[in-house]
């Protein structure tokens, strides 16, 4: 009798960084033909495909398909921000739950070298006398007029609001965030960046919007991620190597973010956070507190402070002395990107809400080499998409 | 509410009075600068765009309601790098306005992290972002520290 479960049976990210010679296709089928080699499956037991590149135009499903295999199953093109790699991943998995199909890959791409700041509204104040345009009725782009649409600056806000709101935390700690990253990619091969920086360094290096220094924000990168899902029923007809590899993902979450006060002038991205945790954690029948480790949406230091709290990791308004008990780092209570997260690991967009559940499987199967966490059987992977798209996905080791 | 301020931003003595336009819609020049919203007449939440339904409480009735002038900076960043045209750093925030969140940047203040703080007091001003090949000078809206 099947569980209904869905399982990964095969995953892959690319070296993240900068691929001179490979484009998004490349680098796409590069991670799906590692994914389906890694199930031990091809694209012939593929009932459903899920794409996304998030500033590549549409089309990429259709495009890789043509790079490793056209066989007439339903493709969908998924664009959900930061979340669009999770949201692959979820199009997948239900497609799967919903008993369409046993085997889906998901997969998840973006080019992103040498793409400078990521901003709003860019639009040149030409024209000879005013014209109102958007739907504020402006008369030239209200970015950096009205504040600010740079995502640096918008999630510099989100961090000390929760400072405001809560205190102790400072420019020193959101540093000390991003030193605890930086330390952690230095044992990951596949990131960007892998050095590590002390916090002078961190604290010194080029502000781009206070608190948060260059050295604070994710690293614009190349990089392509792919997952090969299976139901339980299949699984179960697969060999035993196949089935203690599998992952089981115990919570598929995605949620919107619903009316607050504030939503309007400063992105809310803790209210959906929390609500997909409290769904994740009931679906899944397991705790904050049993997770082994986590690799949250680190977008810039500052988010991963009030995400520590969104997750349920700390008390509510505890994030801070949380973070300064050591919890977060590899050998604490709850180590939270050890993959170096996307401050040095790397951030291509659409790859990303793929490649943290990568990060979270290679632990629970035992094959993370130095930066291996002992004993991992449940992890979680959270990504946020301005917008906002949340996903979360709780993944468990198999038991065999 | 109402609002005691001065209509601050200054016209040049001796030239001819230009037209001013509010640089957005939601703000309103006169009788003295303020911010208006369209709020939602069921539940009273505020948008500063225009919506077919509340995003609240999904009713379809709105009336204009002003936003106070005064307020407090509930979150801020100084931006170093930004959109070609915007002179840098500038400290843009969240201001609370008497529970209405409302976004802009501060001026009259040193853009450094010793000279803004969290909670800070504020109150909205305005000053002519530019004038185009009419003379028409549009006028945009920023916050202040209270003194
Ligand atoms: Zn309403």
């Amino acid at each position: 009798m099947s569980s209904g479960d869905v399982w990964i049976l095969g995953i892959n990210m690319t070296k993240f960084g900068k691929h001179t010679d490979k484009d998004t296709v490349d680098l796409a089928a590069q991670a799906a033909m590692a994914a389906l080699a890694d199930g031990g499956v091809t694209m012939a037991d593929m009932g459903v495909l899920a794409a996304g590149c998030l500033m590549g135009g549409g089309g990429i499903a259709q495009m890789i398909q043509k790079q490793i295999g056209q066989t007439g199953i339903p493709a969908y093109n998924v664009s959900n921000a930061c979340a669009t790699g999770a949201t692959a991943l979820r199009v997948v998995y239900m497609s799967i739950k919903s008993g369409e199909c046993d085997f889906g890959l998901a997969v998840g791409v973006e080019k992103l070298s040498g793409v400078g700041l990521l901003s709003g509204g860019n639009r040149k104040d030409d024209g000879k006398t005013w014209n109102r345009f958007g739907r504020y009725g402006a008369v030239a782009s209200t970015d950096g007029r009205i504040g600010t649409d740079t995502m640096p600056g918008v999630f510099a806000q989100v961090g000390m609001e929760y400072a405001h709101k809560y205190g102790g935390a400072d420019f020193k700690l959101f540093a000390q965030i991003s030193e605890k990253n930086h330390a952690h990619s230095t044992l990951n091969p596949l990131a960007a960046y892998q050095k590590r920086f002390t916090l002078d360094e961190i604290m010194n290096d080029m502000m781009i919007a206070y608190p948060n220094t260059r050295a604070m924000c994710s690293a614009n990168c190349d990089g392509g991620a792919a997952a090969v899902l299976v139901s339980d029923a299949k699984l179960k007809t697969l060999s035993l190597e196949q089935q203690r590899r599998a992952v089981k993902i115990s919570a598929s979450v995605l949620t919107s973010d619903p009316y607050e006060e504030a939503c309007q002038v400063l992105p809310d991205v803790n209210t959906l956070t929390r609500s997909a945790a409290a769904q994740a954690y009931a679906k899944a029948g397991i705790g904050p507190e049993d997770l082994d480790l986590v690799e949250l949406h680190d977008c810039f230091a500052t988010a991963e402070l009030v995400h520590y709290d969104n997750l349920g990791l700390c008390k509510p308004g505890e994030a801070a002395d949380f973070f300064k008990s050591g919890a977060t780092w590899r050998d604490g209570s709850t180590p939270v990107n050890v993959s170096g997260g996307l401050e040095s690991k790397g951030h291509p967009i659409a790859a990303t809400g793929i490649a943290n559940v990568w990060e979270v499987c290679h632990h629970l199967r035992g094959e993370a080499g130095d930066r291996q966490i002992q004993g991992a059987k449940v992890g979680l992977a959270h990504v946020i998409g301005l917008g906002s798209a949340c996903g979360i996905h709780i993944l468990e080791k198999s038991g065999l | 509410m109402s609002s005691t301020l001065p209509f601050v931003h200054q016209v040049p003595k001796n030239a001819c009075v230009s037209e001013q336009i509010p640089f957005v819609e939601y703000l309103h020049l006169a009788p003295t600068p303020h911010l208006v919203a369209h709020q939602c007449t069921s539940c009273g939440a505020r948008f500063f765009d225009r919506r077919n339904a509340c995003a609240s409480c999904f009713g379809t009735s709105f009336a204009d309601a002003d936003i106070a002038t005064e307020g407090f900076v509930r979150s801020f960043t100084i931006v170093s790098f930004a959109a070609p045209g915007i002179p840098v750093p500038f400290v843009s925030a969240i201001i609370e306005c008497d529970g209405t969140s409302v976004r802009g940047n501060l001026t009259n203040v040193t853009a450094d992290p010793e000279h803004v703080s969290l909670g800070m007091k504020v109150r909205l001003t305005t000053y002519v972002v530019g004038a185009d090949d009419a003379g028409t000078e549009a006028v945009n809206f920023a916050f202040e520290p209270v003194s």
